[in-house]
């Protein structure tokens, strides 16, 4: 236990006077998981809004099979973004596998469905009026779309911060297509599994609580920026 | 000038028709009130006419040009059209956003959006409001907002679906002068739909009288409420002594008409032999207590059966061999001492009778 608490004051120690190794994984981490975050979102706004704003048959079974991939294990997207970037795979002219592009592409696959299904159902969480209202002001059907979207802005939010919290937090994907390499392709999941497993858990105490924080943060920002409104 | 024209419009939901061959003609500046009872199509109607649904068949012609069929048109012409639904939806933003929507979707310049919104709120008296969330406010202010953002574009021709129908007195108060100032300061032309009788006969220059989808009679206030066409205006229109007859005399335009074993005159041009409804208004009954002279055609001795008593108002049912309804004040009634079992004598003038023909 005193092991633990000795471990857990070091790690604050690195984090207040900045220790390059946790400042330059953490900002890795950062820069993955939001470029694959954003990039995302900025997919499954335009194609939630086109599946919720049009019937079509199979809807309901495409939003079905949409959820079903929420919770789709990141060793199993992992291993198919491993099959697709490896050496012998389709993509492996690229030579992509175990850099940090591929790690953001296979975070956006693992958090792809994740937020398109939360943006439909932040969608049709809307009142059906609100189309109908903008539409017979004058709107565009773009501009009509827009402000459904804007109407369903805080759950919106709320979907692109989960699928942001599942991006950072993810450990196996990682792993698979990023390698782990020092200076390189190491994140705070990784980093935190490897220094563990080695016995310093101080470097691990200190991202852990990092990404603690980094949740914590995030969620006091979403909270706040609700109750704005309010 | 006509602005809007319908030409056999018809609209059919799950098999069912909604709107039968509806044909109107909406004048430049006139406000077209659409009554009708619940259900009876006039919210289609009116969503039909602002495109946001497209009518099974016929046509819609705004200034002559026909917009049915291209869906751009239809944009374009809606830009110059506003709507105000029933339960009006405001966007979760501040009250001067929502009435700015509708510029900015225009593109039209900030210093223009803001000089239009500050006019539209001091119309609608919600100047002091501009920064609240609109969500928060209550049910007569949201549609104050609704009408600003109508307002706002300065539309040639706006729509209000039952504007007042679920407000209180107070707001509903509030909503009509407002409408009345629009009307009377803007030359607005205005398509409303209504339930509420007076209100439509308080704004309209023309009223369209819509049952089970199809109109059924167009015209004044004064025609719709005192001239019904049929039955079904009639008892929409609060007419609510409508007695069956035969036409047994004419003189001239003066015909007579036989109600089980009294005879009622009025002026119609139905001939002798033809069955017909004679409609009175409770409001054209005259009751006095003695038998007494009066200039009146149509006299009917009776004993009252029930008295009721609606705000400053008596209603009196009495038993003239057919049953009669009139109104009298309360304190009219109080002074006469009208009370149930009275011995009356019921009153009315051959040109307070309207006749129409009983299809058999």
């Amino acid at each position: 236990m005193l092991a633990i608490w000795q471990g857990f004051l070091k790690a604050i120690e690195l984090i207040i006077t900045l220790n390059p190794e946790v400042l330059e994984i953490t900002a890795r981490t950062l820069v993955i998981s939001i470029s694959s975050t954003v990039i995302a979102t900025l997919m499954c706004l335009p194609l939630g809004s086109l599946i919720h704003f049009n019937n079509f048959h199979g809807k309901r079974t495409l939003i079905n099979l949409v959820q079903t991939f929420y919770s789709v294990p990141t060793v199993a997207v992992g291993l198919i973004v491993f099959l697709i970037f490896s050496r012998s795979g389709p993509l492996g002219f690229m030579e992509l596998l175990f850099t940090p592009q591929v790690m953001v592409i296979g975070q956006i696959i693992l958090i792809f469905p994740v937020i398109l299904g939360l943006v439909i159902a932040a969608l049709t969480g809307v009142d059906p009026a609100a189309y109908e209202t903008a539409i017979a002001m004058g709107a565009s059907q773009f501009q009509a779309t827009t402000i459904v979207i804007r109407e369903a802005r805080y759950a919106i939010y709320s979907a692109v911060i989960l699928g942001f919290g599942r991006a950072i937090s993810e450990v196996g994907l990682a792993l698979m297509v990023g390698g782990n390499i020092r200076g390189y392709t190491r994140v705070m999941t990784t980093a935190i599994s490897l220094e563990t497993s080695k016995g310093d858990i101080i470097l691990s105490i200190a991202l852990g609580l990092i990404l603690i924080s980094l949740a914590l943060i995030i969620n006091f920002s979403l909270s706040r920026l609700q109750q704005r409104w309010r | 000038m006509i602005l809007m024209r319908t030409a056999g419009l018809t609209h059919v939901y799950d098999k069912k028709p909604v709107l039968k061959d509806i044909n109107l003609e909406i004048n430049n500046s006139e406000v077209f009130a659409v009554i009708g009872p619940t259900g009876a199509g006039k919210t289609t109607l009116l969503r039909l006419l602002d495109f946001l649904e497209t009518p099974t068949s016929g046509s819609i012609y705004f200034d002559g040009v026909d917009v049915t069929g291209s869906a751009r048109l239809r944009v374009d012409i809606r830009r110059r059209m506003s709507f105000v639904h029933q339960r009006p939806l405001v966007f979760s933003m501040s009250v001067y956003d929502n009435v700015a929507c509708g510029l900015r979707w225009r593109r039209q310049r900030r210093d223009v959006i803001r000089r239009k919104v500050d006019n539209a709120l001091e119309m609608v008296n919600l100047a002091e409001y501009r920064e609240r969330n609109a969500k928060n406010l209550s049910g007569g202010e949201t549609q104050r907002v609704a009408i600003a953002r109508a307002l706002v574009t300065e539309p040639e021709l706006l729509f209000l679906d039952e504007p007042t129908a679920n407000l209180d007195p107070i707001s509903t108060a509030k909503v009509e002068e407002v409408l009345s100032r629009v009307i009377r300061e803007r030359k607005t032309t205005i398509i409303m739909a209504t339930h509420n009788m007076a209100q439509g006969q308080r704004l309209a220059d023309r009223i369209g009288v819509i049952v089970s989808g199809e109109i059924s009679q167009i015209g004044s206030p004064n025609e719709i409420f005192c001239l019904p066409a049929n039955m079904e205006v009639a008892e929409f229109v609060g007419v609510e002594n409508i007695l069956k007859g035969v036409i047994t005399g004419k003189e001239d335009n003066l015909v007579t008409i036989r109600i089980n074993s009294s005879a009622i005159q009025a002026i119609s041009d139905f001939e002798i032999g033809e069955t017909v409804y004679a409609l009175i208004r409770p409001e054209d009954i005259t009751f006095t207590l003695a038998k007494g002279r009066t200039s009146a055609r149509n006299v009917f001795e009776g004993k009252i059966i029930k008295i009721a008593q609606v705000g400053p108002l008596a209603r009196i049912e009495a038993d003239c061999g057919f049953p009669l309804l009139g109104v009298v004040t309360k304190r009219s009634a109080d002074e006469l001492g009208l009370k149930v079992g009275s011995r009356i004598q019921a009153s009315s003038k051959a040109t307070a009778v309207h006749v129409i023909k009983r299809w058999a």
